[in-house]
């Protein structure tokens, strides 16, 4: 009668898959504050990790501190990682920018609820994003990932490591309460399927290592603290030795390198999925659980004869323009339906500057948008 | 199962009042249908200061179909377990979708088409552990949903409940199942087509 399952099956919460996600992505520090709807990631941590090698869990007082444990962890040499909140993340703030500065990777998963401050803590919401990207003082480039449903977070869990680890920068994974709360079964990968990457180490002898050193990629290699390559860490503009600097060249130099380091790997780090866009005249432009809602509207719209696409947002940013500009091109009218009041639908705008109708639709009541709703935007307009 | 029984979201909603065992309710049958029968399924719930007291609701979608959307637009199967949630929910149930109420805990059923067991009268008083009643609920959906196995569910319960109270537990699903057969011996077809 039951089918016999050849790798590992679980029905689980995409919190609990996150969890499972970090472990397979080698990930042995999770430090955090509890605050729904993201806390099953830090109980499945608190279960998980004193059962591995080296692995610590840690409460700590609240999210500034998380953070700051988080960076120290991963200074010294871990793959480490935070989950929070709307009111949480707004604390991480001032730690992303440092985590930015002085090129520490981590991952931060923020399950979105209903905001502003307390707002709606148990309903699911889409306002997080201009945060995640522009959340901490200065100018500064990061990675922004999204997932939309319970496969999903396993897997965009492990790419928000590799990224944190490839290019030495925080990576914002971003769920939704009903992302992170849906259970789904979903099937474990065997770790010899899976691809990790892990951060490169100093190849030379410590006196010749320069820790912030210009390099092809721009990621210059990273010595766990006590390994014998010692050198300054700061949150301070620095030259390459990582001292304190305010000289302009020294400053130019480290922004410009800051940014390149994403700017040039956009074909890398640009993770989307296209449904039925090949002959496509209208197109859905979604992410987290509202595409699943824009995946049913598709197929309903599909069968009733209408030419209907959808460019699924796995990177939020940096904003994957080429695949919008494409469809810009290609279609009459792109419909980005978001549970806030316009924040993916603004980069849209910017990427299609003028050349197609862009319809938005919000909703900010802490309900889903449903399929039916997308519908009457694809038939009305 | 996934194979006799093709579904296309299949939708049911449990609900009751926060401490019946709603939660585990759905998060076993979702766990079941999922892992056991073979079938794609969805569980979502109700969070928050409602899962203390106040009305408590976990909804599973059963699909042969890899799922899109992950919540439930129109009920096949609503389960209330208490009053106030059969008068908040009945309005999401299909026209021909089947209702089960715990009869004991809701006094005015809102239609004269439904199936009424007393799942906390029997808890408290067959098994004795009221905490029970959660698990003989499913053992009387077992019996009505034709797709459901009952070796597959208590398979599933020997693997989430420890071992201490495993015994107790599948006492009450056989109780569930059945009552359940003795007293609906022929399940309408209407509810069985969706």
């Amino acid at each position: 009668m039951a089918r016999k399952p050849k790798k590992k099956e679980i029905f689980a919460l995409g919190n609990e898959v996150v969890v499972e996600g970090a472990l397979l992505a080698g990930c042995t520090f999770f430090a955090g504050y509890p605050i729904t709807p993201s806390t099953e990631i830090a109980e499945g941590m608190a279960a998980r990790l004193p059962l591995i090698e080296d692995g610590v869990f840690v409460q700590m007082e609240d999210e500034i501190a998380s953070l700051g444990a988080v960076i120290g962890a991963s200074l010294a040499g871990r793959k480490a990682m935070t989950a929070t909140s709307g009111p949480g993340f707004s604390l991480m703030q001032e730690h992303i920018g440092y985590a930015c500065m002085a090129e520490v990777p981590l991952v931060i998963v923020n399950v979105m609820r209903g905001g502003p401050s307390t707002g709606l803590p148990t309903n699911p919401a889409q306002g997080d994003v201009q945060q995640a990207r522009w959340g901490t003082h200065g100018d500064h480039p990061i990675i922004v990932l999204s997932a939309c449903d319970v496969q999903d977070c396993l897997n965009m869990t492990i790419t928000a490591f590799n990224f944190a680890e490839k290019y030495r920068t925080p990576v914002i994974l971003l769920l939704d309460e009903i992302t992170a709360h849906t259970r789904e079964k979903i099937v474990l990968p065997r770790s010899d399927e899976l691809t990790i990457l892990n951060r490169t180490t100093p190849a030379m002898p410590p006196e010749w290592y320069v820790p912030y050193e210009e390099t092809m990629r721009g990621v210059p290699p990273m010595p766990p603290l006590g390994s014998g390559y010692r050198y300054h860490v700061t949150g301070l503009t620095h030259d390459e030795h990582g001292y304190p600097t305010s000289k302009k060249s020294e400053v130019n130099a480290l922004m410009h390198r800051l940014f390149r380091k994403i700017d040039q790997f956009f074909y890398d780090i640009h993770l989307v999925e296209t449904i039925e866009v090949e002959d496509a005249e209208e197109v859905i432009i979604a992410y987290g659980c509202v595409a699943r809602s824009a995946k049913l509207a598709v197929q309903k719209a599909r069968e009733d004869g209408h030419k209907v696409g959808l460019l699924i947002l796995k990177t939020l940013f940096p904003f994957p323009r080429p695949y919008v500009e494409k469809l810009a091109r290609q279609c009459k009218k792109i419909i980005v339906p978001e549970m806030n009041m316009g924040q993916i639908s603004r980069e849209v705008k910017r990427v299609n500057n003028g050349r197609t109708q862009i319809i938005t639709l919000n909703r900010v009541d802490g309900q889903i948008i449903t399929p039916l709703e997308i519908l009457k935007k694809v038939y009305k307009g | 199962m996934a194979k006799e029984y093709p579904l296309n979201r299949f939708e049911i909603r449990l609900s009751g009042l926060g401490g019946q065992g709603i939660l585990t309710l759905g998060k076993i049958m979702g766990q079941a249908l999922a892992l056991e029968h073979g079938y794609y399924v969805t569980q979502t719930q109700s969070y928050g200061p409602e899962a203390r007291g106040g009305a408590s609701r976990s909804d599973v979608v059963i699909s042969s179909y890899p799922i899109s959307y992950p919540k439930t637009q129109n009920l096949d199967v609503l389960v209330a377990l208490s009053q106030e949630a059969c008068n908040l929910y009945f309005r999401n149930l299909k026209i021909n979708g089947l209702l089960i109420v715990d009869n004991f805990m809701v006094e005015q059923v809102p239609t004269n088409s439904y199936v009424g067991l007393p799942f906390t009268k029997w808890a408290k008083d067959k098994i004795k552990v009221i905490q029970t009643t959660n698990i003989i609920t499913l053992g009387a959906l077992t019996y009505f949903l034709p797709f459901m196995n009952k070796n597959s569910v208590l398979k599933t319960l020997k693997q989430i409940f420890p071992a201490k109270i495993i015994e107790i537990n599948v006492k009450a699903l056989n109780l569930g199942f059945n009552q359940a057969k003795k007293r609906y011996k022929d399940i309408p077809e209407r509810w069985l087509s969706s």
